[in-house]
């Protein structure tokens, strides 16, 4: 995903939700992009066809991959989990810092 | 030649920046559906103009267009704040027509309905990106607000550098919970208020003024 435009990135995502798959993204999206996927995804719902889709993002669990220095300094990973799904197939249940539980159905 | 442009450039600057400073702020108001956006840009207007924005309902996505309110005047000590609010349709990231039939509709009008709430919140998000210069987000107090919307969202606006202000709306409910809405977003003051009942909109004035003046 690093060398794709913001677009080619949310087109991605898009295609693959779109395709019934859940899609997992070790880096996140940046804010811009989230705004962009949310305007996206709604110019392309449509009923009895698309109704949108599930996004949940949490911090990785970063604790074991930060340096000494990053500790003490109070600097967090920027790096996030993102799981992205089809709305009418992926459902969040709860989630709090470090899980995410989430009920997944065929379609 | 260089000094006389150099002046030329320093009196636009000026007077630029004098223009900018008469020009109202565009306060967009966002949020979940249902969290009294619309309830709350009426009570504002009201409050100053004796005008209303727009409709407001249970239904969700009662507002699918971005309703603007232009030169409001709000007076907090003595100085005036002048803001255009942008009332906005509530920000989702799934519209299913369904969920209208439950509020008895016929299922043209629910077809209709979500297809101008997509294009709503699609228009809202982009109004985010481009044209608002400050931001009042409105939750339902008696609803969880650590909710992934929500701190997307919040994270947008903290990315853009807009003033943001956070309402803890719908206090007159039993089930209002301010101080989970505080925890959920401790980077920021939370104001509680009832925009339905007028609760506590002298604080809301004075934070707007401060936030946005």
């Amino acid at each position: 995903m690093e060398g794709l435009t913001s677009m080619e990135k949310i087109r991605l995502i898009l295609d693959g939700v779109r395709d019934g798959n859940i899609v997992i993204l070790e880096e996140g999206l940046s804010p811009d992009e989230e705004s962009k996927l949310i305007e996206v995804t709604m110019t392309e719902i449509s009923p009895d066809d698309f109704t949108g889709i599930e996004i949940e993002t949490y911090p990785k669990s970063d604790a074991g991959d930060q340096t000494l220095l990053d500790r003490l300094m109070g600097r967090e990973s920027a790096q996030k989990l993102t799981v992205i799904g089809p709305a009418n197939q992926l459902k969040t249940l709860h989630k709090d810092e470090t899980l995410i539980s989430a009920l997944v159905s065929r379609k | 030649m260089g000094l006389l442009t150099n002046l030329k450039d320093s009196i636009s600057k000026v007077s630029d920046r004098l223009f900018a400073d008469e020009e109202p702020k565009r306060i967009g108001i966002y949020g979940p559906p249902n969290a009294g956006k619309t309830t709350l840009a009426n009570r504002i207007a009201r409050d100053w103009t004796g005008d209303a924005v727009g409709p407001e309902s249970h239904v969700p996505h009662e507002t699918r267009r971005a309703r603007r309110k232009e030169g409001v005047e709000i007076e907090r000590n003595g100085r005036t704040v002048t803001i255009d609010i942008v009332d906005t349709p509530g920000v989702t990231t799934k519209v299913d027509y369904k969920e209208f039939l439950d509020h008895d509709m016929e299922k043209d009008d629910a077809v209709r309905r979500s297809r101008e709430a997509t294009e709503g919140v699609a228009e809202a998000m982009h109004w985010l990106r481009e044209d608002v210069d400050g931001v009042i987000y409105v939750l339902d107090s008696s609803t969880d607000p650590f909710t992934q919307v929500n701190t997307m969202l919040i994270g947008i606006i903290e990315s853009q550098d807009l003033p943001v202000l956070i309402l803890a709306n719908k206090t007159d409910l039993p089930e209002s919970n301010i101080q989970r809405v505080a925890n959920a977003f401790p980077q920021h003051e939370t104001i509680p208020l009832s925009a339905l009942e007028g609760d506590n909109m002298d604080e809301v004035y004075d934070k707007i003024a401060e936030y946005f003046g």
